[in-house]
């Protein structure tokens, strides 16, 4: 279907229907439960889930496929945050046109980063694409403050010309007329289920963007990617100019990172300098590595599980823990709370970091790898769970002789 | 007719005079082997050839073109294959992606951006590929990955992968070094086999004075980066001066 072999339609077809119950799938738990901090099923963040997992989409294509490992991408969200923002502020609150400027804007200084910083490689490339991105966060920062305004951030006033904003549509983005920020709340015994008009857009490219992804994967093209990675000078033996294949790689994971900063703006009409910093370089390098990079659904798990994190455990704060460790005597109470506190509110930092070095040292190939060997172990007990048993049975006896 | 034309070529490398003075002309669908003691040239000048390298002085010329200046994978796309010392294959890959990859190049050229086709879409490819698989003997190890073959099969792949893309003149640089006799023996034959059934120039720097013998339709012994003779292997054998080159200087100048 749509082109695709039997594994990944079956794919897009778990991704396309997590996205469209996710409202449902991330609040699992009563709206006055003690666990309903626990919830990420409100639109905010899971708006950043899907925009942060078309980011990391886009990275992989560059990452996961030719092995570049690029540590500047966040300029390009940048720039697609402040594209679209122009666009705002210029003509009207439409999206589509803010969306549309944002890739080709983003695609075309990933072109120019691209072409200077890929006459390197390994880790020189990564230096470059780390030197470029830290030039434009503090060219945003001060130098371009006509265009960037600066410490402050981009941001849409009533002065602004709007030429084509009519008086009758709404003064947030929109799709003519649906505004990003609208939704319907489905309240059900003591569940809430919020529906936004701006997650279902996201939503929407997400699925777009991770069939482009399969597509890509599965190509010629994607399969000379993985060549790259593998070994450039038989390519350059047999006729490839591998120059071009990683130029096309990173330019497209650019437009990757202008849509999602697009998205981003269409959510929330700000843009700031911040977002081109290197830690949110950094961010989608983590994403993508935790969720195993190279594969199709990695990078989408790994953007949601580091933004549930950054959200979720961020929210954790003393007063709660003493609410879950109030059963117990004051002294182990404080106790417990003293040894969690670290880990939890502002210290997230530290819970992902630890998480990140288990995987990255028990998990090679991220989450997926993680969910393929949990898999195996399952069938194999389908299987053969007597012979394993049995085996293992055997190993003890003779260990004990 | 001679379809590679090297003539006065010279390299230096610092105070190293790596080649000079080199003419080599090979013949249109022989076998040329080049030979020649640990430092002699026969590196060098294979890069020469295949644009790893730009000589200093002289002219390459491959077909009536010049392959001076021009980048490896132009010169692939000349016609000229080259397989390694040590196989050069995509190890993360498949057999049969390995295989596709030279297929793909000859046809679509140096770069395609065809992200929106499917690789299971190239039918006539993917066949021409697996026709190449069956004629080596590989086509039931297709789904492996290159980089778990043994060495004998990596060399074999390599070798296909560069026949796929019908060459008309493949080089190579020592294919059986580090393999056991019976692997040796095995290229050999696949070497003679592939002479046979197709038009194929093929020039090759070997050690082994066994695959050279059996292989060679003409040998250019090179010494100290210049060719001390050329001819047939049964004249080559005799001659005084490749003794000289190999065993050291002779007796008269001790």
């Amino acid at each position: 279907m749509f082109g695709l072999e039997k594994r990944d339609t079956l794919l897009l077809g778990v991704v396309i229907l997590l996205t469209l119950f996710a409202p449902f799938i991330l609040n699992p738990f009563p709206a006055d439960s003690g666990l309903a901090q626990f919830n990420a099923g409100y639109p905010d963040l899971m708006q950043r889930f899907v925009i942060f997992g078309i980011f990391a989409i886009g990275f992989n294509i560059l990452f996961g496929l030719t092995g570049y490992l690029s540590f500047g991408h966040a300029a390009f969200l940048g720039v697609g945050s402040y594209s679209a923002v122009w666009m705002f502020k210029l003509l009207s609150y439409n999206v589509v046109p803010a969306l549309v400027l944002a890739v080709i804007m983003a695609g075309l200084f990933s072109a120019l980063i691209g072409f200077i910083s890929l006459r390197r490689s390994g880790i020189y490339f990564s230096i470059l694409t780390l030197a470029f991105a830290q030039m434009s966060f503090n060219l945003a920062y001060s130098v371009l403050t006509p265009i960037t305004n600066g410490e402050t951030g981009l941001q849409i006033y009533t002065s602004d010309p709007q030429y084509l904003q009519s008086v009758d549509a709404p003064s947030f983005p929109n799709l003519f007329g649906a505004a990003m920020n609208s939704s319907t709340t489905l309240f059900f015994g003591s569940w809430t289920f919020t529906f936004s008009v701006g997650y279902y857009f996201c939503a929407v490219f997400l699925i777009l963007a991770f069939y482009l992804a399969i597509r890509i994967f599965r190509s010629p093209f994607g399969m000379m990617l993985r060549a790259v990675k593998s070994n450039q000078q038989r390519m350059n033996y047999t006729g490839l100019n591998t120059r071009p294949y990683t130029l096309a790689a990173f330019v497209i994971s650019g437009m990757y990172a202008g849509l999602a900063g697009g998205l981003l703006a269409a959510m929330d009409p700000l843009a700031g300098a911040e977002r081109m910093q290197w830690t949110a370089s950094g961010e989608v390098v983590l994403m993508t590595i935790l969720g195993g990079a190279g594969t199709l659904i990695g990078p989408v798990l790994g953007a949601g599980f580091i933004k549930y994190f950054e959200n979720i455990f961020a929210k954790i704060n003393d007063n709660v823990l003493h609410g879950w460790f109030a059963f117990m005597p004051d002294g182990i109470e404080d106790a417990m709370v003293a040894i969690i506190h670290p880990f939890v509110g502002k210290g997230w930092h530290l819970t992902l970091g630890l998480l990140f070095m288990l995987v990255v040292i028990f998990l090679p190939g991220g989450l997926v790898e993680g969910g393929q060997r949990l898999g195996r172990v399952f069938r194999r007990k389908d299987s053969n769970a007597g012979s394993v048993e049995a085996d293992a049975a055997k190993q003890r006896n003779e260990a004990a002789e | 007719m001679a379809i590679l034309e090297v003539k006065n070529v010279g390299k230096r490398f610092g105070g190293l005079q790596a080649l000079s003075d080199v003419n080599l002309s090979v013949a249109e669908n022989s076998v040329h082997a080049i030979i020649g003691p640990n430092g002699a040239g026969k590196s060098t000048l294979l890069n020469c050839l295949v644009g790893k390298l730009i000589p200093d002085t002289g002219s390459v010329m491959f077909d009536g073109q010049s392959v001076l200046g021009r980048k490896p994978y132009e010169i692939n796309q000349m016609g000229i294959s080259r397989v390694f010392q040590t196989p050069e294959i995509f190890g993360d890959l498949t057999v049969m992606e390995n295989m596709l990859i030279p297929c793909l190049a000859k046809r679509d050229g140096a770069f395609q951006l065809n992200g929106w086709s499917r690789v299971v879409g190239q039918q006539d490819m993917i066949d021409k590929a697996e026709e190449m698989l069956r004629d080596m003997h590989m086509i039931d190890k297709r789904h492996m990955h290159a980089a778990a073959m043994s060495r004998g099969d990596k060399r074999r792949l390599e070798i296909a992968m560069c026949l796929a893309q019908d060459p008309r003149l493949l080089l190579l640089d020592e294919p059986t070094a580090g393999m056991a006799r019976a692997d040796t023996n095995n290229t050999i034959d696949l070497l003679k086999q592939i002479k046979d059934e197709r038009d194929i120039t093929i020039a090759i720097i070997e050690h082994d004075m066994h695959v050279v013998f059996s292989l060679a339709e003409r040998i250019t012994v090179l010494a100290q980066g210049t060719p001390l003779v050329e001819d047939t292997p049964d004249r080559i054998k005799g001659h005084p001066k490749v003794r000289e080159a190999y065993l050291g200087e002779s007796q008269d100048a001790a």
